[in-house]
């Protein structure tokens, strides 16, 4: 298997010379030949083969040079979006969507939070209303990453309001070209916009973009959440990879900021980052071993509580200097640099960590009943229908 | 020098080190219920000798580390860790930390085949004589003299396993430098005297020797180097055992929450107290990391053995200990009794953390090893 994906990145290689073509067409003539997610079917960028392998192809194309699909700008698309095409989509959306979706050229975006429902996703209000051979769909969504360059959006909206939240939802593919589709930045702490407040007014989808059954949105979104939780890279990171580095290396070059208390946290944070680090090199061993584990639910929990302490001391670290911040100007990033900037941002930036994408508090919930076992909470919403629940 | 580690560690478990863990499993069940090792803890025979043998001879366990040609199994430390890992869970009362890890390393470093082989084949019991709360990469103790006629004088206290111990491994001082001595535990002049221990199901002793003829097993040259090999050995591998407490108290505190009622329903379904589960829970699972990772590197002798060593130290000695607080507070009034086995996991946790240097110690140490120093002056 690895002989023959070595043969295959060789004939990419051979044929389109990454020094002389032009990065759309590679990316494009990567997809064609399989190479893109090799764990994907024949025909749609993969070549059914073990995810594993996929370490290789990368590191055989970055060694010759080749360029990447710059995954940080389309994360949604590859961690989301995709994997729920591939699940539920018929063979037309597959064909027509992922291919794009891979290369860059489409951007994605996620329509799911909304005013009122974030952590109860399931409450959402958006609603899709039948017509003709479509939907037509109003409701206001927010927290968007990539909303104002997505071509795409994956989005939930109620089909049925008379039945208990989780069964009334349905899970399209919305263009966000179609002119009911407005954006707005959504001004955050950092005092950029990252995100954005997405306004649905009389938007038409053809019922062709819809996503699995009517009414089973709530299924299929599952494979989404899960998929954006288990996006954990396929190569190890090495030590002092990621914040505890960027305040490991001010701690060094900064002798005269040192102070015993801070010393004790630094050494503390260094440590609680090695054991995560360590807990995910085990994960990734593991997945690699085809033995899954339920760890991939902690990383997240693990990562965010870290990224904040880190951030928070380096601020504290670097006392008067602390006190300054490097720009509040309101700018609308297209990519996420977690440990970019300077350290006001980083420690701004990280609070974050824990609400996005399931906030800890959720996170939790989610360890103690699925792995540990645990019961719910008694819950008076879950078998009311939608329209009589109180707001 | 930013310590970066050379190639990735193993930290999987083996599909022999599960037959082995299951095996160790089953014997830990059948022979020592909770209810057994609090029976015996308080009695004239705190260990369980009996079990001890079956483990050690039968099982293999006590040559696990031990190379084939010197009569062990052949494995590695990373075997011997998953043994650990079970005799944690099950706070055991077997000298096997203190006889097959502290004191068959220093045997394996000095080469001293044949008093070896009474370790794996006799079921012999072997102690390192140091206070257990000593750390690795310490300055050589000096608690015990070479006399001029050869023979071993002075006290070492707070000696662990060394109550059932048959052979003594004493570090000591004599004109020409240090040395690390051999010393039947029977000999004229030695007297071993239980301490009354916080760990009721690891006992500790004081040791004192009275002009006692004594078998150089390193000297000057050596001493010093074999001692810490033992120590850090020791500390690498009791993550594991720490690592196999946290597993029992939050596996126990588990079953209990999803049992016991109160309110008209099952006390685990309040939120505050499955967050704090699942936090312990994220503290294991990183636990285990860490603990596959410096028995791995002390098993393939990996030149980031000293961090991986701390790292390991330092998180699980801390999180056992939180795991059986959290355990006994959990199980209400009934954690609080004498007749429910979370207080041995406690006692055998927080004598753990003060064991072979404490999380503190190891933080501190990795300042050294990660170029990471405190202020000036």
């Amino acid at each position: 298997m690895a002989s023959d994906i070595r043969a295959r990145v060789d004939a990419l290689l051979k044929a389109h010379d990454p020094a002389t073509t032009p990065r759309a067409d590679f990316l494009a003539a990567r997809f064609d030949a399989g190479l893109a997610w090799v764990h994907f079917p024949v025909g749609l960028g993969g070549l059914g083969a073990p995810r594993s392998q996929q370490a290789l192809v990368e590191a055989e194309l970055a060694a010759a040079g080749a360029p990447d699909n710059d995954p940080r700008r389309i994360g949604i698309g590859l961690g989301m979006a995709a994997p729920t095409i591939l699940r539920y989509g018929t063979e037309e959306q597959k064909s027509r969507f992922l291919r794009p979706l891979w290369t860059g050229e489409e951007v994605w975006c996620q329509l799911f939070s909304e005013p009122g429902a974030g952590s109860d996703l399931a409450a959402l209000g958006t609603r899709a209303v039948r017509d003709g051979d479509g939907w037509v769909v109003d409701g206001q969504k927010v927290w968007t990453s990539s909303a104002h360059t997505a071509r795409w959006a994956i989005l939930l909206a109620r089909t049925d309001p008379g039945v208990p939240k989780h069964r009334g939802i349905t899970y399209f593919v919305c263009d966000m070209t179609d002119p009911g589709v407005e954006v707005r930045p959504l001004r955050q702490i950092t005092g950029e916009a990252e995100f954005n407040e997405v306004f649905l007014t009389g938007v038409r989808i053809p019922d062709a973009h819809r996503l699995g059954g009517v009414g089973e949105g709530w299924q299929v979104a599952q494979t989404t959440l899960n998929n954006e939780r288990v996006a954990i890279g396929g190569q190890a990171t090495p030590r002092e990879g990621g914040m505890i580095g960027v305040v490991a290396e001010t701690w060094r070059s900064r002798p005269e900021l040192r102070s015993h208390e801070l010393h004790q946290r630094l050494l503390k944070g260094w440590l609680d980052a090695e054991v995560i680090r360590l807990a995910g090199e085990r994960l990734r061993q593991q997945l690699a071993s085809g033995q899954p584990g339920p760890e991939g639910a902690a990383m997240k929990l693990a990562f965010a509580r870290l990224a904040q302490e880190l951030s928070g001391l380096e601020v504290e670290l670097l006392g008067e200097e602390g006190l300054a911040y490097d720009d509040w100007t309101m700018t609308r990033p297209e990519v996420v640099d977690f440990t970019g900037r300077e350290a006001g941002y980083r420690y701004l930036r990280a609070k974050g960590n824990s609400i996005e994408g399931g906030t800890s508090e959720i996170l939790r919930n989610i360890i103690a009943e699925r792995v540990l076992g645990l019961p719910a909470e008694p819950r008076t919403d879950k078998d009311l229908p939608w329209k009589e629940l109180a707001r | 020098m930013s310590g970066t580690a050379s190639s990735a560690p193993d930290l999987l478990y083996s599909d022999i080190e599960e037959e082995l863990r299951a095996s160790v499993r089953d014997l830990l069940a059948d022979r020592c219920p909770p209810s057994a090792v609090l029976a015996r803890c308080e009695g004239p025979e705190p260990y369980d000798l009996a079990l001890w043998r079956t483990l050690a001879v039968e099982l293999g366990t006590a040559g696990l580390q031990v190379p084939e040609k010197l009569g062990g199994a052949g494995a590695s430390l990373r075997e011997t860790a998953v043994v650990l890992e079970e005799l944690g869970r099950s706070a055991a009362p077997v000298p096997f930390l203190g006889s097959a890890v502290l004191a068959t390393t220093a045997l394996l470093a000095c080469e001293a085949g044949e008093l070896l082989a009474g370790l794996t084949e006799g079921g012999r019991v072997a102690a390192l004589a140091v206070p257990f709360s000593t750390p690795p990469g310490g300055a050589f103790p000096d608690a015990v003299r070479v006399g001029g006629d050869g023979t071993l004088s002075g006290r070492v206290t707070s000696v662990a396993d060394a109550l059932p111990a048959s052979l003594l491994l004493v570090p000591a001082v004599g004109g020409d430098g240090p040395g690390l001595y051999a010393v039947e535990a029977s000999a004229l002049g030695v007297g071993v005297v239980r301490r009354t221990s916080l760990d009721l199901t690891r006992q500790l002793a004081d040791v004192t020797l009275q002009g006692v003829p004594a078998r150089q097993l390193a000297g000057p040259e050596r001493a010093a180097a074999v001692l810490d090999r033992a120590l850090l050995t020791g500390a690498g591998l009791l993550a594991s055992e720490q690592l196999g407490i946290a597993e029992w108290c939050l596996g126990t505190t588990v079953a209990y929450l999803k049992e016991r009622r109160q309110f008209g329903r099952a006390l685990g379904s309040f939120q505050a107290l499955k967050h704090r589960l699942a936090d312990l829970w994220l503290e294991t699972v990183g636990a285990r990391a860490a603990a596959r990772g410096a028995a791995d590197a002390l098993a393939v002798d990996s030149p980031d053995t000293a961090v991986a060593v701390s790292v390991a130290q330092a998180h699980c000695g801390a999180l056992a200990v939180r795991a059986a607080e959290e355990c006994v507070q959990l199980h209400g009034g009934i954690g609080m009794t004498w007749e429910h086995p979370a207080h041995l996991y406690l006692k055998r946790a927080k004598a753990d953390q003060i064991a072979l240097g404490t999380p503190g110690f190891h933080r501190n140490a990795l300042a050294g090893l990660v170029d990471l120093p405190g202020p000036v002056g």
